[in-house]
């Protein structure tokens, strides 16, 4: 009776994603903090996959962080996001992709409000109409660009080099998903899997090999909190939720962690740099804290791609210790050159939490 | 002025606030309240009074600005609530009606709307490198440090296209796109949302004694110790 409800609730959170033609839009947050994963997105979906990934340089932000920092008018997020939608239209594109989980759920917030409210869209439209003189159709399919590498998972997976497996003991590595709040807590028949059960990242884990693993607080917040990040005051409340999270996971030994929202990956990273550096706590083995990963930067590592070229040096988490339990071969050397083997120096190393 | 009829015109508050149980579910899957004075079940059943009087010193205080719009509360009200989105709503009252500056937290709007408004008009993105500095983030750890001091050759290794021509990561956004977002904000009330904020905040300065330097930078950066648990 309990299975067959399971099921039910499963089968309503399944989503449809077309398997070709999509029109991209970049993340604020991940160009700066992740800039390699979107490039690895484009790589991976156009060079291995071979799908049809369309982008224009004219696309512009989506708003969503200055609307949820209560920055902007929720009308002129509304007229940005149907400038966005017009230059998808102008393309001959119908299948929407952002790469932003705030974009994400800002657009299904939007799209969701212009069906209840008709009269609000009318009234957009009007407004971009008189700012930008453009016209626009609404996607026919909005998926977030995790749900598209979720989609191909099992590609990926026939085309791996490398699998998520402890290479000397066999046993599948224990990864940690978390996904970003605003991909389903609004409006959870939007997510793969719905709010309470979402699979967009338990499936690409299963699908290349590892375990996923549960714990208490696997659905609370990394602790972004948008006006709680961004000033510089308010930051305790991010500390803190992220805390929550390590203390909660640490008892089951992750081996990684990955994720689908722009900020989790570097909130998680970033703030076991600061505990470590604070109070001497660290989460992984042996003085490492536990790495994060973009779902890019996992795929490209299954893909067999150099863990440089994915942006890893980037992370203040070292990475090795998962690259070597998978057996990827890496040049520590390399780690912090430029283009051509240029010579950057190298960063200075935390005092506690022990890094590469 | 009826404080409760305004938030009713908020779209957020129509499809946020019905009937509040007062369960306690929301405080319960709240972040915020993991780490504030703050309960959010108290703020809807506040709002639910309809009590002009008590809905004006919530516009005012610091407790509407502790959440981080998560929206965990809006899966799990067992009445579809959403108190996050009730939030929204009482947050924008209090900017226009011009009372956010009454609190320490709500006087937190200018440096906001000066990081996120400038960086979408000047270079259209939300967070951009040029403003993104390592001084006001040394939690981002000496790898970003280094990251920002070869930033141009660091981007290049990361194969982005920085402030260059044509499709790519942290791309330059053509001007032409910028007018268009500087169009929107004018028709939308972005613009006159950012001098409202502005001429607030320089008010509050003046009766504070402090010039806006330093109000602006008080704002940002101070954090008294009543807020926490």
């Amino acid at each position: 009776m309990i299975y067959e409800g399971k099921k039910k609730i499963w089968s309503d959170y399944q989503k449809e994603i077309p398997d070709d033609h999509w029109y991209y839009v970049r993340s604020c947050i991940r160009q700066n903090f992740f800039p390699a994963s979107e490039r690895m997105f484009t790589e991976i979906t156009r060079g291995v996959l071979g799908r049809d990934i369309y982008e224009t340089p004219h696309h512009t932000t989506c708003g969503g962080i200055a609307y949820h920092c209560d920055t902007i008018p929720q009308e002129t997020a509304m007229t940005i996001v149907a400038r966005q939608f017009a230059l998808m239209t102008e393309a001959g594109y119908e299948n929407y992709a952002p790469s932003c989980i705030t974009s994400f759920g800002n657009y299904a917030e939007i799209l969701e409000t212009w069906r209840e409210y008709p009269e609000l869209e009318a009234k957009i439209r009007e407004d971009l109409w008189k700012a930008c003189r453009r016209e626009f159709k609404k996607p026919k399919c909005l998926a977030h660009s995790s749900d598209l590498i979720y989609h191909w998972r099992d590609e990926i997976a026939a085309k791996a080099r490398f699998r998520l497996v402890d290479r000397e003991t066999g046993d599948a590595l224990r990864i940690v998903e978390h996904i970003g709040c605003h991909y389903a807590k609004m409006f959870p028949s939007k997510g793969v899997g719905g709010a309470e059960y979402p699979y967009v990242l338990a499936g690409m884990i299963e699908s290349w090999g590892g375990q996923v693993v549960d714990y208490p607080e696997r659905r609370h917040c990394c602790g972004y909190g948008f006006r709680q990040y961004h000033v510089k005051a308010n930051r305790g409340y991010c500390v803190g939720n992220t805390v929550k999270k390590f203390e909660s996971m640490e008892p089951y030994h992750p081996d990684a962690i990955i994720t689908n929202c722009p900020g989790c990956p570097y909130f998680l990273d970033r703030w076991q740099y600061v505990m470590a550096e604070q109070t001497g706590r660290t989460y992984g083995s042996d003085g490492f804290g536990i790495p994060v990963l973009t779902y890019e930067e996992l795929a490209g590592l299954v893909l067999g791609y150099d863990p440089w070229d994915l942006g890893l040096q980037l992370h203040q988490v070292a990475v090795e210790p998962l690259l070597d339990k998978m057996g990827i071969k890496y040049d520590p050397q390399a780690k912090y050159l430029g283009v051509d083997r240029e010579n950057l120096m190298r960063p200075q190393l935390p005092e506690h939490l022990k890094c590469f | 002025m009826n404080l409760f009829d305004e938030l009713q015109k908020d779209y957020r508050f129509k499809e946020g606030f019905h009937n509040c149980i007062n369960c306690g579910t929301c405080t319960a899957i709240c972040p915020a309240a993991e780490f504030y004075r703050y309960d959010p079940r108290r703020i809807v059943d506040i709002v639910q009074t309809r009590d002009n009087d008590a809905i004006g010193a919530l516009l005012k205080s610091d407790t509407i600005w502790y959440c981080g719009e998560c929206m965990s509360c809006v899966t799990r009200c067992p009445r579809r609530n959403g108190p996050g989105l009730v939030i929204m709503a009482l947050r924008e009252l209090s900017i226009r009606l011009g009372y956010f500056t009454e609190s320490e937290k709500g006087r937190q709007m200018l440096p906001l709307t000066h990081i996120m408004t400038g960086n979408i008009l000047k270079y259209g993105y939300c967070i951009h490198p040029k403003t993104f500095r390592w001084e006001d983030h040394k939690e981002s750890g000496p790898v970003w440090k280094w990251h920002t001091e070869h930033l141009e050759r660091s981007l290049a290794r990361q194969g982005a296209n920085y402030m260059g021509d044509g499709p790519g990561v942290l791309r330059r956004i053509p001007q032409e796109s910028l007018d268009e977002l500087k169009a929107i904000f004018d028709v939308t009330g972005g613009s006159e949302r950012i001098s409202h904020v502005e001429q607030c905040s320089a008010r509050k300065a003046q009766e504070m004694g402090m010039s806006m330097e330093e109000y602006e930078r008080e704002a940002f950066e101070c954090c008294s110790d009543k807020h926490v648990w």
